[in-house]
């Protein structure tokens, strides 16, 4: 993975951004970063402030909270969004369960982006609802 | 003959050394001059003919990005001074200190090509630095033996073998994309002298800095001038950080706003097609996808650099991104092929928090120098055998001491929420200074109970101290106010913190 063609390849297969046109998932692609984690490593970290929102391209993260495993992401999966919305410190560990590969947005620019792809934010907005409807169901 | 007594002169023929750098930049220098003072023997091989490769090309017009303030508030030989100093290389010796101030000639802050070669070399020469120059590296392979892992590194000299391996190579091979037609363009390394742009409609690639310095450069020469990428552009004013495009390279962003020959778009590339009169650029706008096409005389990719790291992929050295940086360990060492090291700029693959967005100064000598000092203290002690001194600081001094160091440690300056100054506290050691470390291993290895002092940027214009308690195991994020004159050393800064140091190091307020 390297270039910004090859991310908007990888972001268009995926649910949050399958409703893009090409010169838009560019656009996407540009303002994303990639970052890559090597096992065992950290990606959020729960209670320290000013993290980001991620989208994992290739790999499994573990949701860690006070040292217990609650779930896992893959690929097209994203986190970090939770924080940024209310403006709080992770209330997870994010690590990386394996070599683990996303795009990155810093939590300052996400509004505007959401603002500027309101069919990202719909996406965005299904998916949540869904990890919503799991955990009451869960706890039901 | 001449030759071969040539060759004889140069240090470092081929042959086994524990530690093996490559490349002459400052990230280079750096490395090996901490290598020097820990005692470590070790080779340094570069292919360019003398310090500093890069800065004898780039940038373009001629000063660099980065500047010194030769009258800043401290002495130039002290530490304090490297905080208003991004270009000298860092030293114990207070005389090897400063050393760009000396070749400022005061008509700007920011050092001209030959001012940062003159710093380079003087420093190599003063510190006593051997370089075996105009020695490629072309090849790397792995031999495990009985005594672990070792690295054949095949040179244009012969081959070298050594247990550690330090790469400071840059990130400075240059980068295009692929669009249809690319190839009647030029990279950015391959700008021609200004006055051959007189008249001509430039079309540039990218809205980094490269592109932002070629525009402004070329005001005065060029007809007209388009810049176009994906994104919008910002500038470092907006993203107060050194993200975006610096201040010096303004006036284009002024010209387009005014509409005065400048035009900078967000658009993708489609591609370059050669027409009656010069070429046609096909682009699509970012925001609603519909085509647009200009003509040009000329177009430039000002498109970036990538890392040159030749095979050390097949070797398994993961990268990312798209200057294809090594994935690395918070300590800069491969992610993925233990052994390997990176020195220079190509430690930004270490990305640490990167806290509100804001990335590391790897990226330039400011930063990147701190992080060869750390790697070298490391190096030594995890191969070497070298036992580290952890000073005793008394309860009494340690509120001050980490004030001071918020307030003038270069290191927390220029690697801010990167490097933090770090003391650990224990009842049988009491508390010990453990020295300027990334604040990602701090963070995320376990411990005795410890204290981190950061300086920190909220990205909306706020700096402000951040302390980071580890107690019990448990972190806790502890910020501080902002004050507008960067002062943290007042009453209120004590009481704050005395107050979050009073909970891992009792005693500590009542100094």
């Amino acid at each position: 993975m390297a270039t910004r063609d090859e991310i908007a390849d990888a972001l268009a297969g995926m649910a949050l951004f399958a409703d893009l046109a090409r010169p838009q998932l560019m656009g996407v692609a540009s303002q994303f970063e990639e970052a890559f984690f090597p096992e065992g490593a950290k990606v959020l970290r729960q209670g320290i402030s000013g993290s980001a929102f991620y989208v994992i391209l290739d790999g499994d993260a573990a949701v860690v909270v006070d040292g217990s495993e609650r779930t896992t992401l893959g690929r097209g999966e994203f986190f970090g969004e939770i924080s940024i919305l209310l403006g709080e410190a992770p209330i997870a560990d994010i690590v990386a369960r394996r070599p683990l590969r996303c795009v990155v947005l810093p939590g300052a620019s996400i509004e505007a982006f959401l603002v500027e792809h309101p069919r990202v934010m719909f996406r965005m907005l299904q998916a949540m609802s869904r990890r919503l409807r799991n955990a009451s169901r869960l706890r039901s | 003959m001449v030759d071969a007594i040539l060759d004889a002169d140069r240090p470092f023929p081929p042959g086994e050394y524990p530690v093996l750098v490559v490349g002459s930049g400052p990230g280079g220098l750096q490395a090996s001059y901490f290598l020097g003072r820990a005692g470590i023997r070790h080779a340094v091989i570069s292919a360019d003919p003398g310090p500093g490769g890069m800065f004898r090309r780039w940038p373009f017009f001629q000063r660099l990005l980065s500047w010194t303030k030769p009258y800043a508030p401290a002495d130039r030989h002290s530490r304090e001074f490297e905080r208003w100093d991004w270009n000298s290389l860092i030293a114990v010796e207070p005389e090897l200190r400063g050393i760009q101030a000396e070749f400022m000639d005061g008509s700007s802050d920011f050092p001209s090509r030959p001012e940062m070669e003159s710093n380079l070399t003087a420093f190599a020469e003063r510190a006593g630095i051997a370089v075996r120059y105009g020695c490629t590296w072309e090849t790397t392979r792995r031999e495990e033996g009985p005594d672990g892992t070792a690295f054949v590194v095949g040179t244009s000299d012969g081959e070298y073998r050594c247990r550690q391996l330090i790469l400071a190579v840059g990130v400075a091979e240059p980068y295009s994309p692929s669009p249809p037609g690319i190839e009647l363009a030029v990279h950015y390394a391959d700008t021609r002298a200004a006055e051959s742009y007189a008249g001509k409609r430039l079309f540039i690639l990218g809205k980094q800095n490269s592109g932002f310095e070629l525009a402004s450069g070329l005001l005065q020469w060029a007809s007209r001038i388009t810049l176009a990428s994906p994104s919008p552009a910002k500038t470092s004013i907006e993203t107060r950080s050194l993200v975006g495009v610096r201040a010096r390279y303004v006036q284009p962003f002024e010209d387009s706003a005014l509409g005065g020959g400048v035009d900078i778009l967000a658009a993708s590339i489609e591609g370059i097609v050669q027409v009656p009169g010069g070429l046609r650029v096909d682009l699509k706008r970012s925001d609603n996808g519909l085509p647009v096409s200009l003509e040009a005389d000329e177009v430039i990719a000002a498109t970036g650099f990538t890392c040159p790291l030749r095979d050390l992929p097949a070797l398994g050295v993961a990268t990312f991104g798209q200057s294809r940086l090594p994935a690395q360990t918070a300590f800069w060492e491969s992610a993925t092929v233990p052994g390997i090291h990176f020195a220079g700029t190509i430690t930004s693959g270490a990305p640490g928090l990167k806290k509100h967005g804001i990335p590391s100064y790897s990226g330039a000598v400011q930063g990147h120098r701190y992080n060869a000092r750390i790697l070298v203290r490391r190096l030594a002690e995890t191969a070497f055998g070298a036992v580290p001194e952890h000073p005793e600081v008394a309860v009494a001094a340690l509120r001050d001491y980490l004030l001071a160091e918020a307030t003038r440690g270069p290191e927390l300056w220029h690697q801010k929420a990167y490097l933090a100054r770090v003391v650990t506290v224990s009842p049988d050691d009491g508390i010990r200074d453990r020295g300027i470390l990334p604040l990602a291993h701090v963070l995320d290895t376990d411990g005795p109970d410890a204290v981190a002092m950061t300086i920190e940027a909220d990205g909306q214009g706020a700096i402000y101290p951040v302390v980071y308690v580890r107690r019990a195991g448990r972190l806790a994020e502890h910020a501080l106010e902002p004050h507008p004159l960067n002062d943290y050393e007042g009453s209120a800064y004590r009481r704050d913190l005395g107050a979050i140091l009073d909970l891992v190091a009792p005693g500590s307020s009542a100094a």
